[in-house]
Order: C-alpha cells, then structure tokens, then sequence
C-alpha cells in the first residue's frame, strides 16, 4: 500500500532520516521503534508531506507523493495524530471531529455564505457521524466540552476520533500512549485492536514496547536514521543488534 | 561618475545609516523576546525631538543630547516594563497591537509635551559644505556616518567582550538554558529595550539637524527601519545593517532617478519584493528553524 | 430546521436588527445620524476585517487600503467615466476582490510580523499612490463624488443613507455569521487553532486564509463605495495607515472572533472620540491607551470577556 525508497532528509548537516526504504501492506497494523532522536516523527512528518524529502520516493497506492503539501497527502487517504497534540482548542470536542470530516463534505462559498438548505441537512448528518466517532473513542460526555477544558488523556483520544473522522486508508499516530496512565494505554490499546479489526492499515510510533509488541505484526527499527530491522514483533524483539541498540537486554 | 550619482550615493548612505540603526534596534528587542517593536520609530523621534527640547532650555548641544537619549532610554525601560512584560506569552497579533498602541501613545503625549511643530536642531559642526568629487555634503553627514559606524562597533564590542553583552546573545539562542545558566531573562530583556531605545534616539539625534523633527517624525523612520530589519534578515545584526544601507541606496536613487514624489513608496516597494522572493532577508534568518 | 432554542449568534443577529430599528428614536439630530452611518460604514469593514484576524487568524494592518480603493473606484468610475453610481460601486468592489485575490496568494504565504509588514507596505503604497497621482485623484485634497441614484431615485440625506447602511451591516453580519457556522468557517477556525492539524485533515490553508482575506477585503471596499457616496467628497486619508489601525483596534478592542464584537468594537471606537471632541488633543493617548490596556488585560476583546463574565456568574 505505502512503499518508500531511499528517503533522507537533512537538517542543516544532519540527517534525521538517511536512506529508508519500507513497504507496508494494507490492513496490518505496522510499528515504527527506535531511540530518542532515531527520525520516527521525522518520517512520519514525510509521509504526511508536513517535510519535504531531500531525496527519496514515497508511492501511496501506485501515487507518487513525494514533494506534494500535507492536504494532498490527507486527500490521498493518509491520516495521522500528532506526539505533540495538535488539537483544535478555539473548538468544542464535536466541532473537532466534525472538522475532521473536511474531505467528505461539499460546501462550495456560495452555499456556505447564503446558508443554502441543503448545508443543513449536511451538517445534521455531520454531526451523527461526528457523535458516532467520539462514543467509539469514548468521549460521547466531552462533545460540547471546549477542547482546552479536557484533560490530557482524553485529547490523545480526541486526536484520534478526528483523524478517523477523515476516512483515512491509511492512520499514522505519532506516540498515541505518550504520557498516559496504564488504564488509558488499555483504552488505546483497544482501540488499535477495533480499528485493525475493522480493516485499517495503521503504522504506530511508539515508545510502549509491550502496547507494540501486542497490537503490531509488522515492527521496523529506526535507529540514527536509518533502519536497523524489521519483521515481526518476536523476531525484531530478539534481534541481537536491536537489542544492543535500543531495547536493552531485559525488554519488557 | 556624474555628480548627481554621488550626491544620490551620499544621502542614500546617510538615510541608509539612520535605517541601519533602528534596524539594529529592532534586531536587539526581536532577538531578545521575539517581539517586535513597532514603537521603536518613536525612539528616534524622542532623540530628535528631546534634544531640541533641552537646547531651547538653554543646555550645550553635547548635554541636550545625552539627556535626550537618557529619555529616550527611560521611555523605553518603561515600555517594556508595562507593555510588554505584562504580555509576554501573549499571540503575535496581540504583542503588535501592543506595541502599535504604545506607539500611538507615546506620540500622542509628545504631540502634548512638546507641540505639533517642526522643530530644528543645530547640526553638530556647522553648515558649512564640503566638497567631494563634484558633489557637496553637509558636515553632519559625516557625523551621522562616523557616530554610527562607532555604534556598530561598540554594540560588536558589547556582545563579543562583555558579560552582559554576551548574557544576551544566550538568551536569544536559548532562553531556557541561559536562565538555568543563572541569566537573569528579565533584566536582559530590560537591557535589550534600553539598548534599542539609545541606538534609536542616537540615529534621531544624528538625522535630526538633517532633516528637522517633529512629533511624528518617528512613524515612517520606524516603518522603514523594520523595512531594513526585514530585508536583511530579521534577528540578523549584520542583515540590519547591510538591509539598512541598502534600502537607504535603492531609495535614494530611486527617487533621484526614477520619480522623487514616490520616494516613500520605493522602501515599501522593495519591502514586498523581498518578502515574497526573499522570505528570509538577503543574509537570511539567524537560526535554522525546527518545526 | 431544529426547534432548539436560539444560538448566540442568532440572539446578537436579532438584537442587532432591533438595535439598528429603534436607534432612530434616540437621535435628535443630523449630526448623530451622521455618527450612527459612520459607525455602520466602520462596522461593515470590522465585520469583514474580524473574519480575516479572529477567525482565520491572520492580520492586516494595510486595510484602509481596500477602504479607500473601493471609495476612490467607485467615485472614479461614476464621475469620471461617467457610469452609473450603481454600476460604478459593484465594479469598483469587483476589481478590489481582483486585486485583494492577486496579491493575496503570494502574501499570504508568510506568517506573524512578515504579514503584518506586507500589509502595511501595501497599506501605505495605496495611500501615497492615491495622494500623489493629483491629476486623477485630485491629490491630498481629495475629490468631489457623484452621489448614488438608480432609476430616477437619488440617495440622499442622512435618513435614508442610515436605513440603507444598516440593512447592509445586517447583511453583512447574516453572510459572516453564514460562513462562521458552516464548514467552511470550521475549515477557518482549524487553520487558526493549528495550521498542520487542518492540513492533516485535508484543509489547503493558502486557499482559506485567501477566501478570508478577499471576503474581508470586499466588505471594506463596499464601506469605502458607500461611505465616498454618501459624504459627497473623499480624501487619501481614508486608506491612510492611520485608518487601518482604527480598523484593527475596532476588531481587536470588540473582540476576535466575534462578529457582533467587530460591531461592538466599531460603535464604541466611532464615537468616544466623537464625545470626547473636548479632547481632541488627547485622542492619540487616549486611543494608544485604548489599544494597549485592551490588550493587556482583555486578550479577547470586549465582546468575548464580558460573555465569560456574565456566564461566570451565572454558574452557582
């Protein structure tokens, strides 16, 4: 579904990133590990066309995409969160995810200015699918909560629901148990297990070596940039040189 | 080389030197707090105004003008201690209006001060021409380009040899880590303002017997110098003055060669032109920016 | 439609239309009507204006610049070149959406003080051109204008001037508060809540902020028309970089991202130094001093702070 070739991307002399290839089936869910520093969001951010390549190919579908802004990357099927929200706070919790539902909605500036009736009936059924989204998530009670009123753990979900919101092919989220307590990596442990279920490819960054261990099928190693390994979670987690690397000889 | 090329070489120098200096100034508060200072035109017009102030007083130009930048600095130490402190983590679009306010504030009290008037300011040593290369300049063109080349110098001094200087430069490099340095941010940021307002009333003192003052003498100075700041580079000391020198030149000859009623309009011009193709200034912003 | 009870915008809409009607009772005089247009002509722009800074989350400091090429457009146009004053002020309108689209999209593109800085040099670069080319202009002293008439019927005189500016403000406000509630306007407020977020949702940033910033700049050229049509007479200080500042601190002072706000913001900021003519002098304090402590202690503006309170207190 994703295949990437040869990406690397520079900053100043650095390379965050050098020279990665990866392919991605669909309908898997796929983790991105590495230390502190290794270029996951750096990647992340190139798949999402928020960073520009310096050299590389990433082909979505067949689609070459590579060098093309963020919206056409979101147009493509590619969603993602983000590790340091990105959450609308000037909007409630509903309005969040009904935005996230941007890409599915037709409303030209005419219709929009004079409030054409058929905006209204649009905007109804915006709104149950906005509702259906967060009782998915579980934050049904928050929908008319302000964003910037909610706590921290909730808005990781948030972040999620608008995501799904957009109908993405493809989810990307960046450190979605970041900061959060056991209970509330269940939930999203839960979560990626309902939406790999229903048939999502989601391709995980994160840091929870037991939520990556239990969730994925497919794990890549990133380490100063460049990929290290990657197969399946028991045979990555063995890897003498990932071990060495960043997992440590008692990994649990 | 026709006369009339050095004469436009010459004033675009010296207004470009003038720009220079209120860019530096900008530079000095941006780089510091990530603010910029749209009152910083008014600093220029407190040199101006304030020195001509004292010398009907009675006071010896030398005098008038220390105590005019001595003002000038007050003024300064004051906005940021009641404007801009106040607002520090505030959006962008509040920070401008605060400083658009306080400089519609700080003209509106010179306007009651002082007066509406122009006023004048005895240059510093006579009016008597000098002749260069067929083109004839004022003496104060020279101080304006001596006493500014010496600023530079003394501000390079300053921030390459003194602790407070240097105190400085870590805090616009990292704010965060020159305060666990045990960097007092607050009282750098104090210093900055201080420091923008003398460079400031300095360039209003030197311009001052050149083109006269008045209460809002200060407005397009300041716009034109952010103009520089913008087309070196913002937060680039060197881009300040190489951006001042520059728009002073293109001004210059534009007006001389192109059309003199539009010479307000070509550093705006220039200003846009940049902006679009130039984003980053012609020496380019300070630091790489992570996202 | 639902038979929920009446939104907030809904209320102010309703309260502005009934504001708008009864005034007139408390005008003694020409000389308020007068007051009450200006405030409308200045409200009209705000309300545009608040789009593009508290909706969309960018600034213009170069405003009045729309404001008086809508004006000076339309006056041209119908006394100049002889087009009906109709006809001149929607073709007038029309070219500044042109002008406002053509520079938006490179301008645009640049963020915080950039924008502020490329705004105001077009501000300003209006503003001179207008006062220097005298010969159509008519300069720093500005030029007489045709007043508006349409098929036999001249507009004129202050009560009729006023029943047409506030059904226009009306108008104004319904098309804002439209766009605000439907998705394009969630499509506004995500970009100014976080531009890579809305970006990840499929939101073309450039394309909104210039749809803001075109819509914004429509609303102060037809204030500009109306407001050249109406005095008879218009001088290069209505696109002055002094009037875009009026029209920010309006915006700001009344509160972002409130349409009735910009309205508020206009009403208070048009009038004070109406009343306060005993002070001319101390104008520029007082407004400096308007702008700051504003900012300083009401962030959100008139409008949204005295909304918080009254709900602050309304909760046990």
């Amino acid at each position: 579904m994703l295949r990437v070739d040869n990406l690397t991307k520079r900053f100043g002399g650095v390379s965050a990133v050098q020279d990665v290839a990866l392919s991605l089936s669909q309908g898997v869910v796929h983790s991105i590990i590495g230390p502190n520093g290794a270029g996951k969001t750096t990647l992340l951010n190139m798949l999402s066309g928020i960073y520009r390549p310096d050299a590389g190919e990433i082909a979505f579908e067949e689609r070459s995409l590579a060098g093309k802004s963020p919206h056409d990357f979101a147009t493509a099927g590619i969603g993602r969160t983000f590790q340091n929200l990105q959450v609308f706070y000037n909007m409630t919790a509903l309005e969040n995810v009904m935005t996230g539902r941007w890409l599915h909605e037709r409303c030209s500036l005419a219709a929009a200015l004079l409030r054409l009736p058929a905006l209204a009936r649009a905007e109804r059924k915006c709104r149950a699918e906005a509702l259906a989204l967060l009782q998915l998530v579980g934050l049904a009670r928050w929908a008319d909560t302000p964003a910037d009123a909610m706590p921290y753990g909730a808005l990781k979900r948030l972040e999620i629901a608008r995501a799904l919101a957009a109908e993405p092919k493809l989810l990307l989220l960046d450190e979605p148990a970041a900061g959060l307590n056991p209970s509330e990596t269940l939930d999203i442990d839960r979560l990626i297990r309902e939406l790999a279920a229903r048939g999502l490819t989601v391709v995980l960054v994160e840091h929870n070596m037991k939520l990556v261990m239990e969730v994925s099928e497919h794990v890549v190693v990133l380490v100063q940039g460049q990929k290290l390994a990657e197969g399946a979670p028991a045979a990555v987690s063995s890897d003498p040189r990932v071990v060495e690397a960043y997992l440590g000889t008692e990994a649990c | 080389m026709s006369a009339s090329f050095v004469q436009f070489v010459l004033s675009g120098l010296t207004a470009g030197a003038i720009y220079a200096l209120v860019a530096l100034g900008f530079a000095i508060i941006y780089n510091a707090s990530g603010v910029i200072n749209f009152a910083q035109g008014e600093f220029v017009m407190i040199g101006g105004m304030a020195t001509a102030a004292f010398i009907a007083t009675g006071l010896p130009l030398a005098v008038s003008v220390v105590l005019a930048i001595l003002v000038a600095v007050l003024v300064g130490v004051a906005l940021e201690k009641l404007a801009v402190e106040p607002a520090r983590n505030a959006p962008v679009v509040t920070l401008i209006i605060i400083t658009i306010g306080a400089s519609i504030l700080i003209r509106g009290l010179a306007a009651l001060v002082w007066d509406k008037k122009i006023h004048a300011v005895p240059a510093f040593s006579g009016e008597t021409p000098i002749a260069l290369g067929g083109a004839t300049l004022l003496p104060q063109v020279l101080w304006v380009l001596g006493a500014s080349a010496a600023a530079v110098v003394a501000l390079w001094w300053f921030f390459n040899r003194t602790l407070a200087g240097k105190a400085m430069l870590a805090v616009s490099h990292n704010r965060l880590a020159a305060r666990l340095m045990g960097i007092s941010v607050g009282r750098v940021l104090l210093m900055s303002f201080a420091l923008s307002a003398a460079l400031g009333a300095l360039a209003g003192v030197l311009i001052a017997p050149i083109a006269f003052t008045s209460w809002d003498a200060g407005v397009m100075l300041g716009l034109k110098g952010f103009a520089a700041a913008i087309l070196g580079g913002m937060g680039n000391g060197a881009g300040a003055i190489v951006g001042g020198l520059v728009l002073g030149l293109l001004e210059s000859l534009g007006a001389g060669y192109v059309s003199s009623a539009y010479k307000d309009v070509f550093a705006f011009v220039i200003l846009l032109a940049a902006l679009v193709f130039l984003p980053h200034g012609i020496l380019g912003r300070r630091a790489a920016e992570r996202v | 439609m639902a038979a929920a009870p009446l939104s907030a915008s809904r209320k102010g809409f309703l309260a502005l239309a009934a504001a708008i009607a009864l005034l007139p009772l408390a005008l003694p005089n020409a000389y308020t009507y007068e007051i009450a247009i200006l405030v409308g002509l200045n409200a009209i722009a705000c309300v545009g204006l608040n789009l593009l800074i508290g909706y969309a989350g960018q600034i213009s400091l170069g405003h009045a610049g729309f404001f008086g090429l809508g004006a000076y457009g339309s006056a041209l146009l119908a006394s100049r070149y002889g087009l009906p004053p109709l006809a001149a002020l929607a073709v007038a309108v029309g070219a500044v959406a042109l002008l406002a689209w053509a520079i938006g999209r490179p301008i645009l593109r640049l963020k915080g003080h950039a924008l502020a800085m490329a705004t105001l040099g077009f501000g300003i670069i209006v503003s001179v051109v207008i006062a220097n080319e005298d010969q159509v202009t008519g300069g720093p002293d500005g030029m007489t204008v045709v007043p508006l008439s349409a098929l036999g019927y001249t507009l004129a005189g202050e009560k009729a001037w006023y029943w047409v500016i506030g059904a226009t403000l009306l108008a104004a406000v319904w098309l804002a508060h439209n766009l605000i509630e439907s998705p394009r306007g969630r499509a506004l407020r995500a970009l100014h809540g976080s531009e890579v977020a809305a970006g990840a949702l499929g939101i073309d940033a450039a394309r909104h902020k210039l749809s803001a910033f075109v819509i914004s700049a429509v609303f102060a050229a037809l204030a500009g028309a109306m407001a050249a049509h109406y005095s008879g007479f218009i001088t290069p200080s209505k696109a002055s970089f002094v009037h875009s500042i009026e029209l920010v601190t309006m915006v700001v002072f009344g509160g972002m991202a409130s349409t009735l706000g910009a309205v508020v913001g206009a009403a208070v900021l048009t009038t004070l130094p109406q009343l306060l003519t005993v002070f001319k002098e101390y104008e520029m304090v007082l407004l400096g001093g308007v702008m700051m402590l504003t900012m300083i202690f009401m962030p959100q503006g008139l409008v949204p702070s005295l909304a918080r309170l009254l709900a602050a207190r309304r909760k046990p």
